[in-house]
């Protein structure tokens, strides 16, 4: 078996999704022959041709918009967006045709349409490059959101995305592009694409994150297992639907959850999880369900931006003030 | 209003010049105001009069659909209705120029090209009346859902012109199989970053796509010169394909104008930008009122410029037609309009609980508890509708 980033592994998906259906489309800005800015699609354009792998103006609303014909005509686009500070250009299409077509039309058109956007910070980049914008498409109904957090799902979850009948925002943790490399088995079944995972069982606090945290709450973990705290992880996946079963689980058997992400703490997803968990299991907790994320202001110059975004010690730190109430 | 200088920028006369008013030098005319008939070296109607006989049929019962549904909201059957009033032969002749395998994305205000399309004029009262949004099945028809957030759909024609160059039926010299499509928009939507987004990416992939925008002179309440400094037409060669200005109230000539940019795209030569030069002779929508910010008289010399009256001249004059032809239509339209009449008000109620189960293709956990949940919220209430029967 084969050690892969999640650059690979994404890669890999795209390539087995466009083998698998001829209607599926890659589309977005430099994504044929540089092969994407981090090098997702890279040597799709030169095995599957120009009229697949669609190097595009530099034009995100166009980018959604075309895709919106395009799956109309029985196409399933799989959208680019460079960084996820450039989807605002095609806010309006995502959020006003894409998300609402299907309903609009009664079920009548279809919008098999997967828009990946590399989102979270992490790598020094200039503003407009660090965002985690998942709330505002998990707030609109029509659209799916998911967020994948290694290089297996990466696989994985691209593959069902695009076979998804429905629009997917698809997420990727742009600073583990590189990082860590898993091994892939492509003979295995994965896990259906809406469904939470528990990744290390606990019996202490349960740390519910997804996307670029993932790494930083298993550590966060370990080191806990380390002081004696038994920390049970589960990465959501899915935040649109959520998959709230295996988090209902793990809080009746805690009673606590601390729940972990680089977006801002205002509305982010981890208000709503909070207030899924009070309804469902308010006789189990033992403390207030306690957020980490990003400060509510703007994503800061980037010299700063490692104080800025949640670590390990803020993760052990709401563990520690979750297990002390 | 034309000549008149706004504080804010030169008149419509200085930006376009003066023969502005009657569309200018370039504007191509097949049938003048007056039903005569003449030439153009480029484009030429080559129909005979039965032919136009039945554009005079299809402009008078679309006028009749739109006159209909503006009395059914006065009646307060209809929430809202964007009449076309004055846009017909515009909507006509180039609904007419349309092939069946030809895909129309339209507006809100496209009732003269639906009724091309052979969608029942019923149809689209549901969005109006607000038990739907869109009562059609596109596909059915090659006509889109009606799209309200302004020049959004000129990009989804150009993704579906860029599907069919995919699926290999454009270019390939079978006039039955060759497919574009049209994208409806107007004056105001030339000012939307999708249209201009939408003309870049068709004439960067070459895609079979016909822009038709009816620039039908105001937006709401913005006169045109707060939206182009150019003629609108002209813009296309900025973007690099062909940009042609028809008399918009003239059927004969947006039948041919249409019926060249068609050809174009069906044989592979790309984009072609149509603006038809015309009026809004009512209000933008029926809550809207006109008399604030444009003057009758505007209203007055368009009505001159009639697209259904100056066929009416041309066919009586030659003798095409007589007095049974016109007393046979009126028939036909008082039927169409009890078509309507009855229709809109059985259309079928929408039902709350219908609401969830189109969401998603796949319908997630979530909705259905929520669905779930609020039919057994309205069978805890005692004889309600919903009670038990959901």
């Amino acid at each position: 078996m084969a050690k892969i980033t999640l650059a690979k592994g994404l890669n890999a998906g795209l390539r087995a999704a466009m083998e698998a259906d001829p209607k599926v489309l890659i589309m977005g800005e430099d994504v044929g022959k540089l092969g994407g800015v981090f090098r997702i699609t890279d040597g799709l354009q030169k095995d599957f041709g120009e009229e697949r792998v669609i190097d595009t103006p530099l034009a995100e609303s166009g980018i959604l918009g075309t895709a919106v014909g395009l799956a109309m005509r029985g196409y399933r686009p799989v959208c680019e967006i460079q960084f996820d500070g450039f989807v605002y250009p095609a806010y309006d299409q995502i959020v006003s045709q894409v998300a609402k077509i299907h309903f609009r039309s009664q079920g009548k058109l279809k919008m098999p349409i997967v828009i990946r956007i590399p989102f979270g910070g992490g790598i020094g980049a200039v503003e407009h490059h660090s965002e985690s914008p998942e709330a505002q498409f998990a707030h609109t109904p029509g659209l799916k959101v998911v967020a994948c957090s290694n290089p297996v799902d990466g696989y994985w979850m691209i593959q069902q995305a695009i076979k998804c009948d429905d629009p997917v925002v698809f997420l990727e943790p742009k600073r583990q592009y590189h990082a860590d490399k898993a091994e892939l088995d492509e003979s295995a079944t994965p896990a259906p694409l809406f469904t939470s995972r528990v990744l290390r069982e606990g019996t202490d606090v349960t740390l519910l994150t997804y996307g670029p945290m993932v790494k930083t709450c298993m550590r966060s973990a370990e080191a806990a297992a380390g002081e004696g705290k038994s920390i049970e992880v589960i990465d959501m996946r899915t935040l649109s639907p959520l998959d709230m079963g295996p988090v209902h689980e793990s809080v009746r058997k805690t009673g606590r959850v601390v729940i972990a992400h680089e977006a801002h703490i205002n509305l982010g997803m981890g208000s709503e999880i909070a207030a899924r968990i009070s309804e469902e299991c308010f006789y189990s907790l033992e403390a207030p369900v306690i957020r980490v994320g990003s400060f509510d202001t703007p994503y800061p110059p980037s010299r700063i931006e490692e104080e800025y975004l949640p670590d390990l010690e803020r993760v052990l730190d709401a563990v520690d003030r979750s297990l002390a109430f | 209003m034309n000549e008149s200088k706004t504080d804010f920028g030169p008149g419509l006369g200085e930006v376009f010049g003066p023969s502005h008013a009657d569309g200018g030098p370039d504007l191509v005319q097949l049938l003048t105001p007056e039903g005569e008939r003449v030439e153009h070296p480029d484009f030429s109607f080559d129909l005979d009069d039965e032919a136009i006989k039945g554009l005079y049929r299809d402009m008078f019962l679309s006028r009749r659909i739109d006159t209909e549904a503006t009395a059914l909201q006065r009646h307060g059957e209809l929430g809202i209705w964007a009449q076309m009033l004055g846009q017909e032969a515009a909507q006509i002749g180039s609904g007419r120029a349309l092939r069946p395998q030809d895909f129309v994305f339209p507006t809100y205000r496209e009732h003269g090209v639906a009724y091309c399309r052979d969608v029942d004029p019923l149809r689209l009262l549901g969005l109006f009346r607000g038990v739907d949004q869109g009562g059609w099945d596109p596909n059915e028809n090659n006509f889109g859902l009606y799209t309200i957030v302004i020049g959004a759909q000129t990009l989804h024609a150009v993704g579906y012109a860029m599907g069919l160059q995919r699926d290999g039926v454009v270019g390939t010299g079978d006039s039955d199989r060759d497919a574009a499509v049209v994208a409806y928009f107007g004056d105001g939507a030339s000012s939307q970053g999708d249209v201009n987004e939408a003309f870049i990416f068709a004439a960067s992939y070459n895609s079979p796509v016909v822009f038709f925008c009816q620039n039908n002179q105001w937006a709401i309440s913005e006169p045109i010169e707060r939206q182009s400094r150019i003629p609108l037409y002209q813009r296309a060669l900025g973007f690099g394909f062909p940009g042609v200005r028809v008399d918009g109230n003239d059927v004969l000539a947006c039948y041919a104008v249409t019926q060249a940019a068609l050809k174009r795209a069906h044989e592979g030569s790309g984009p072609t930008l149509v603006e038809a030069y015309t009026y809004r002779m009512g209000a933008h929508t029926t809550t809207d009122d006109p008399t604030r910010y444009r003057l009758s008289s505007d209203l007055e010399r368009w009505k001159l410029k009639d697209p259904i009256a100056r066929v009416k001249v041309y066919l009586t004059r030659n003798g095409i037609v007589d007095q049974h032809f016109f007393a046979e239509l009126d028939d036909e339209a008082e039927k169409l309009g009890e078509h309507l009449r009855a229709g809109c008000k059985a259309l079928p109620e929408p039902n709350i609980l219908d609401i969830f189960d189109h969401v998603y293709a796949e319908q997630t956990d979530e909705l259905a508890i929520q669905q779930a949940g609020y039919a057994a919220y309205l069978d805890t209430f005692e004889g309600s509708p919903a009670g038990g029967g959901h």
